[in-house]
């Protein structure tokens, strides 16, 4: 079941990245047990950040479910989107 | 169709009646036909109608006899009649039809309410003007709903398969059996490849632009938020457009994502009730199925109060968990298999398209 943090909700326990439930400036804090996550960028509603530093080529899951590969480094508390996240589907569907 | 407005006009005259009219032409052929003759039979068929009256003109290929023979086989009262066959034209019709439909709604009042479980329900998903807000509360939330239905011996239709592109190794993992399995597979792996071969680039179409800028990248990330409203249930198998379920359970039914014809394709199939998700807000309805309007957007549902039935911003503003909104929905749901009203049914909003092939048409036309 998904759970709720401050100003995000993880879907599944295995997702490496989490989704805004609102507009969420720069230099937040988010608390995960016993970890502090800062979050680099502004992020608005319904957007992604990394939970954990992704390196390049890395799986990120959303749904407990890839959603995509990252196609550079991405720092926990970054910003996830189509600059540095591509589909993975549709690179196997090219194959 | 072109005694659709005899037919309101009849229905417009007898209470508790709606008229089903559809504009499309009379000479249907190929899939069309098929589609057309199945959805207004199905439409007939569905649990919520106690009689019908089909109105033909009388040249069409689609006949009223055809329609009542079919309509028939679901134990319900059927007339059927051509106003070409009615002296004194259109107002003859007019009241002829309406003499049969008191005659009807006269009948209807010995029959008596009975309690029923929820083995007997059949509940349409459906998701339309979405963003990304849906996928993580409403859709959520009406997942729960379809996995309870299932589990009370229920039924439950998850239509658009263009938005389970991205998702088949799941799909597949959760059909009954190797067959059901491998239709999945095969319809979504044959999608993109038919799309291209009628120029359509499939990285262009999914997500949308406005899907992006709401935070949605990739295509499987949309289809996953889109799925979750049919819950983790195993599949039974995959219906045609408006083909009825061949027994309980979740079935999948091909639809290409077009919100009115999707619901009517529900309300096709025995769908007494269809629960809508909508983020940005729509108004739709359907004649048949009561449609309950899910809404996860607090902008939308302050704007739009007066077509949302359930507010889900709460999982926003006040991290209200999905479980609890879920139970909200489901005891909005009951009520309205009890006959409470919907916001779409307040209104009158009784939208109704038939889904048509028109790539077939495309190809007919190429030169």
């Amino acid at each position: 079941m998904p759970k709720h943090l401050d100003n995000f909700i993880i879907m599944h326990p295995d997702d490496n990245c989490a989704t805004a439930l609102k507009d969420t400036l720069p230099q937040t804090e988010l608390y995960i047990k016993d970890r502090v996550i800062v979050i680099i960028q502004f992020i608005p509603l319904g957007h992604k950040i990394a939970l954990i530093d992704i390196k390049k080529g890395d799986f990120v899951k959303k749904y407990g479910q890839i959603i995509g590969k990252a196609t550079r480094i991405i720092k926990a508390g970054e910003q996830i989107h189509t600059h540095n996240l591509k589909s993975y589907y549709l690179e196997v569907k090219k194959k | 169709m072109c005694v659709n407005r005899i037919s309101q006009q009849i229905a417009s005259k007898l209470k508790g009646a709606v008229a089903l009219t559809h504009p499309l032409g009379c000479g249907q052929f190929g899939l069309d036909y098929s589609y057309t003759v199945r959805t207004l039979s199905g439409l007939g068929s569905n649990p919520n109608v106690y009689g019908v009256i089909v109105v033909g003109l009388g040249c069409e290929n689609i006949s009223s006899e055809l329609l009542a023979k079919n309509i028939s086989k679901s134990n319900r009262i059927v007339e059927f009649f051509d106003v070409q066959e009615t002296r004194g034209g259109s107002i003859a019709a007019i009241e002829k039809g309406v003499k049969l439909g008191k005659k009807m709604i006269g009948a209807s009042k010995e029959v008596k309410r009975e309690p029923f479980d929820f083995s007997h329900l059949t509940l349409g998903l459906e998701c339309g003007s979405s963003d990304s807000i849906s996928f993580i509360s409403a859709n959520p939330v009406v997942g729960i709903i379809s996995n309870k239905i299932v589990k009370l011996g229920g039924t439950s239709i998850l239509p658009e398969f263009t938005e389970w592109i991205g998702t088949e190794h799941l799909l597949t993992k959760r059909a009954v059996n190797i067959e059901v399995a491998d239709e999945i597979r095969s319809i979504l792996n044959k999608f993109l490849e038919n799309a291209k071969k009628l120029g359509i680039d499939f990285k262009n179409v999914q997500p949308t632009p406005g899907n992006i800028k709401g935070g949605l990248t990739t295509i499987e990330e949309k289809s996953l938020g889109t799925i979750i409203k049919s819950g983790e249930s195993p599949i039974q198998g995959l219906l045609e457009y408006s083909e009825k379920p061949k027994g309980k359970g979740l079935w999948l039914m091909i639809e290409p994502g077009l919100d009115i014809e999707s619901m009517t394709g529900l309300a096709a199939a025995g769908a007494q009730v269809i629960i809508m998700t909508t983020s940005r807000g729509s108004p739709c309805g359907n004649p048949i199925s009561p449609v309950i309007k899910v809404c996860g957007n607090k902008r939308s549902c302050d704007m739009m109060t007066g077509n949302i039935d359930i507010d889900a911003s709460s999982i926003f503003t006040e991290k209200t968990r999905i479980e609890n909104i879920a139970e909200i929905l489901w005891d909005k749901l009951k009520a309205t298999c009890n006959g409470e009203k919907t916001k779409a049914e307040y209104l009158g909003f009784d939208d109704l398209a038939i889904s048509r092939v028109n790539t077939l048409l495309s190809i007919l036309y190429d030169r």
